[in-house]
């Protein structure tokens, strides 16, 4: 089982409801949030290209977060899904330099927090409230170890492209482009 | 060149930036140190984790009141310390206008509840002995009372005709009925005037019938999707920004008219950077390509339209080439969009858009518009635009309204006779006396709607709100208008309370449900409740002939084989097409309602009230130098001015900012991020500073807000103050001659870069709450 997300750039108006969906469902405090939008612009008038993207987690293979951390707060469970136990978490924010996405933050409450691709909405067969809230349904959510997945078959026919591939982490949101 | 834009930085609150810059200092000792370990609390008081299970939640069915698509959905509560509390907004999956997916608003629907500005109580104006007004907290049968002594004063004084009501929101059905039992007529929404009623008058002149809310556009199945100054996707209409994904999975063309590359743009085939208000050169232009080029549907236009030679002729001389030394736009663009909408019909739609009142020529615009549809033959056409249904409900019998001698009509005497719904802005203006009119109005029951900032030109708002003997403001939130009211009543958000059945027309009739999830909080009333206790107070109880709204709702739904048991259960019923025409059928006869039955492409109706047949380009006035022409429009999380405090939305977009191209910057001196004031043609100042965005994706003869920032309330603690208000610079208006639609693009503005308030905290409110 491989977790992953594929979210498609030429849909995403960048609307921002991702975002509020995910405050919602998980109770993120009003000031920060796990997810976010990022645009693109390029060139110049009237030559113009523009990419929005809804970015997170990419709840990577090879997990600089979980080695760097120094109680094992920060783990991996089934399905590839990054996560943080908030009573062994001491905030100290090695994971949040250790994040090529910039994809953490400390919750005010004093531990780390971030995407949990809402494992116990996945755990009851729902996609995570992002997925399920997009009016523009941009993205896609799935097992790539399951071919018929969606996330597998969209990803099989479409031009990807991953974030910040360098860091060698291997990122599992696939932005389609 | 190559910008990338953080929207979590730029547009958004900052917290989690700054507080990665303290982390960012290192890793070890000094890190330790900081926040993280002063912050930590023991496990046991960690509740974060705790999320419910969705199946075992208890969940209301609600429709959206956050805009007017009114999306429906349910409010799910969560057991918080032994309380059921309101914890989050999930679409309907049976709801057309919402194929169960929320918009960022909706979904941020549970700030408005939060909201800890919310108006909480009742409030009367009153003076002290020095003469200084402020308001008081009252009872509501205190402050009903104020209402139905002087609406009777009012009455016996004048006439009950002198009462005129503004109305956004699903509780102006209340005070409406109310009104007609008390003998006005006058209701009006600033939604018309302000905003789509040009489009409605331009497609009844055309198909004789209006386009209606939401938009009967079938994009879903469109081959060629055609906007215009609409940016879907920016405004999230719900129903239009799902379905225009799918188009996008479709391989539909789209084809965005804008002078911004704004976001439906970047997702367009052919993006024409049309030059601010020559609009209608290009739409005449495209009609003329396409008659010439023979790419219309000849067999529709031939069976349903009246006066295609004469269309013809009147185009003959908009060529490209034409247009071309009007537009800016390239003769090749023009000819090759004209021919993506030839292929594509008749599944192709020019959208109407929305807010349409621009240049003052709007109807005729929005004519050419409809024209281009009907000889492309997308009207009533399979990915054209479809023809909805929807449902009427019986009324539980009342008595008969009074008769009205001086209806609204009486507000602008012999004009704007096309014009099919009250003017908001021709009532405020018949509210300031004059000679020539033997009634002004002299009382405002204002529903919802923040008139300060919704009627462009302020002053003249000001000016009628001097003349009133009443001013009635019911609203869940405080804004510049409640400042000018005698009385404030404070509604509960739609999340507290029942309101009226949603019956919008769509591709299937449907009805859809709001009850309650949450008592109304502080001593805030639904509107159905505030306007019985006002109907009661004037004698006027038999026109609400209920004593809780459920037995009303209850009763309608009974008439049509349903329950309100049952609607609590499913929030959103599907009901049987009456008639099996979605689409046009092949070849079938279609009588319109129009003169002479047909789909008018030469005007029958505008004629025989003095205006032209057929649209003509006039060219309107351009930026004097130093001066660019202002813009404005919609963020996807934000509704007008009315989200700009919700703490949710607010944390996504807590201002707004000026879009000026970078050779615009560089002449100008502005760097990104500085804070500007803005001065308009007339001499205005923005209250507030801006801060500039430099950026290519706006042309360099204008500059771009999003609409409804610059609050000036300070009882908004998270808004005021924050960006600039694109209305308080709309001070020029260009009406519409046929149907009164206030145009709002001929606004121009140079830069101010020192502080020209004497004191930074213009405060405009009139009076305090004590």
């Amino acid at each position: 089982m491989r977790y992953a997300m594929a979210i498609d750039t030429k849909k995403c108006v960048g609307c921002s409801d991702c975002v509020v969906a995910c405050q919602t469902e998980n109770n993120i405090p009003i000031g920060y949030s796990r997810d976010w939008i990022t645009e693109t612009v390029e060139g110049t008038y009237p030559g113009l290209h523009l990419q929005i993207r809804s970015e997170r987690c990419n709840h990577c293979e090879d997990t600089p977060c979980v080695r760097t951390c120094p109680t094992g707060a920060s783990h991996v469970i089934e399905g590839g899904i990054v996560k943080v136990t908030p009573e062994e978490c001491i905030g100290c924010g090695s994971c949040i330099e250790a994040c090529p996405y910039d994809a953490r933050y400390v919750h005010p409450e004093g531990w780390v927090d971030k995407c949990t691709f809402c494992d116990h909405r996945i755990n009851n067969g729902q996609d995570p409230a992002c997925v399920s809230v997009c009016p523009t349904t941009c993205m896609y959510f799935g097992d790539l170890d399951d071919p018929n997945s969606e996330v597998s078959r969209i990803t099989a026919v479409r031009r990807i492209k991953v974030l910040a591939a360098e860091a060698g982490t291997k990122p599992q949101i696939f932005y389609l482009v | 060149m190559y910008i990338t834009l953080n929207i979590k930085g730029f547009f958004m609150k900052t917290t989690r930036r700054q507080f990665i810059k303290i982390s960012s200092m290192g890793v070890g000792g000094l890190a330790l140190a900081a926040t993280p370990i002063l912050n930590w609390v023991p496990s046991f008081l960690k509740k974060d984790n705790d999320i419910p299970d969705d199946s075992k939640a208890k969940r209301y069915p609600t429709y959206c009141e956050i805009c007017f698509w009114k999306c429906a959905g349910w409010t799910y509560t969560k057991n918080v310390d032994g309380k059921e509390k309101i914890w989050k907004i999930i679409g309907n999956n049976d709801d057309q206008h919402s194929s169960g997916r929320f918009c960022p608003r909706g979904t941020g629907g549970v700030g408005m509840y939060e909201d800890e500005d919310r108006l909480k109580h009742p409030l009367i104006r009153e003076k002290d002995e020095d003469g200084n007004q402020y308001f008081r907290k009252a009872t509501w049968d205190e402050a009903i009372t104020v209402i139905a002594d002087k609406l009777k004063n009012v009455a016996q004084k004048y006439s009950p005709n002198c009462v005129a009501m503004f109305s956004h929101g699903s509780g102006g059905k209340f005070w409406g009925n109310v009104l007609k039992a008390y003998g006005t007529n006058s209701i009006s929404a600033p939604s018309y005037a302000q905003c789509r009623g040009p489009r409605e008058v331009g497609f009844i002149a055309t198909f004789g019938k209006g386009i209606g809310s939401p938009e009967p556009t079938d994009i879903r199945n469109t081959k060629c999707l055609v906007l215009i100054g609409s940016h879907i996707g920016e405004n999230m209409h719900n129903g239009q920004v799902q379905e225009m994904s799918q188009a996008i999975d479709n391989g539909a063309t789209i084809i965005t008219v804008d002078p911004r590359f704004s976001t439906a743009a970047s997702k367009s085939d052919f993006w024409l950077p049309i030059k601010p208000a020559t609009d209608l050169a290009l739409l005449l232009t495209w009609i003329n390509v396409i008659i010439e080029e023979e790419l219309y549907d000849k067999e529709y236009v031939e069976k349903y339209t009246y006066g295609f030679e004469q269309i013809k002729e009147h185009v003959k001389n908009n060529t490209p080439e034409w247009a071309y030394g009007i537009t800016g736009l390239k003769p090749d663009l023009i000819r090759k969009t004209a021919r993506a909408m030839g292929n594509a019909s008749p599944a192709v739609i020019v959208h109407p858009g929305r807010h349409v009142t621009w240049y003052g020529d709007d109807t005729q615009r929005l004519r050419a518009v409809a024209i281009l549809n009907a000889i492309l033959g997308s009207w009533g056409r399979r990915g054209g635009f479809y023809q909805p249904e929807g449902i009427k409900l019986k009324s539980m019998p009342h008595p008969a309204y009074p008769k009205i001698s001086h209806t609204w009509r009486d507000a602008t005497p012999g004009k704007f006779k096309l014009a099919d719904l009250a003017l908001a802005s021709g009532i405020c203006d018949a509210t300031i006396p004059s000679p020539d009119r033997d009634c002004s109005y002299k009382a405002w029951i204002i529903n919802g709607t923040n008139l300060i900032t919704t009627l462009p030109d302020r002053k003249n708002t000001i000016a009628a709100l001097q003349n009133l003997e009443l001013v009635v403001v019911i609203d869940t939130m405080p804004a510049e208008i409640t400042g000018y009211a005698d009385v404030v009543l404070p509604e509960c958000t739609y999340l507290e309370r029942y309101d009226m059945l949603r019956t919008s027309k769509h591709r299937e009739p449907s009805i859809a449900l709001r009850m309650p999830a949450a008592k109304p909080k502080y001593d805030s009333k639904p509107g159905w409740e505030m306007a019985k206790m006002l109907a009661e107070k004037l004698g006027l109880g038999a026109y609400v002939p209920y004593n809780d709204i459920t037995e009303l709702l209850d009763w309608q739904l009974k008439q049509i084989g349903s329950s309100l048991d049952e609607m609590q259960k499913i929030g959103v019923k599907k009901i049987d097409r009456e008639y099996n025409d979605l689409y046009f059928l092949n070849g079938e006869e279609h009588e319109f309602s129009t003169n002479t039955g047909k789909i008018e492409l030469y005007s029958t109706a505008l004629v025989e009230e003095g205006f032209d047949a057929m649209p003509k380009y006039t060219a309107h006035p351009e930026p004097q130098p130093g001066f660019y022409r202002l813009n404005y429009g919609r963020a996807p999380m934000h509704t007008f001015g009315r989200t700009v405090n919700n703490p949710h939305l607010n944390d996504l977009m807590d201002e707004n900012v000026l879009w000026v191209n970078p050779k615009i910057a560089q002449l100008e001196d502005l760097s990104a991020g500085q804070e500007v004031w803005l001065k308009n043609q007339d001499d205005v100042i923005s209250s507030f500073p801006i801060k500039v965005r430099i950026t290519e994706r706006i042309r360099q003869d204008m500059v771009y807000m999003v609409h409804g920032f610059g609050r000036q309330d300070d009882r908004l603690s998270r808004s005021y103050g924050k960006g600039a208000s694109d209305s308080e610079l709309i001070t020029h208006i260009m009406h519409d001659k046929i149907m009164g639609g206030t145009g709002m693009r001929g606004n121009f503005v140079k830069f101010i870069t020192e502080n020209p308030h004497p004191s930074d905290k213009p405060l405009t409110r009139k009076v305090n709450i004590i």
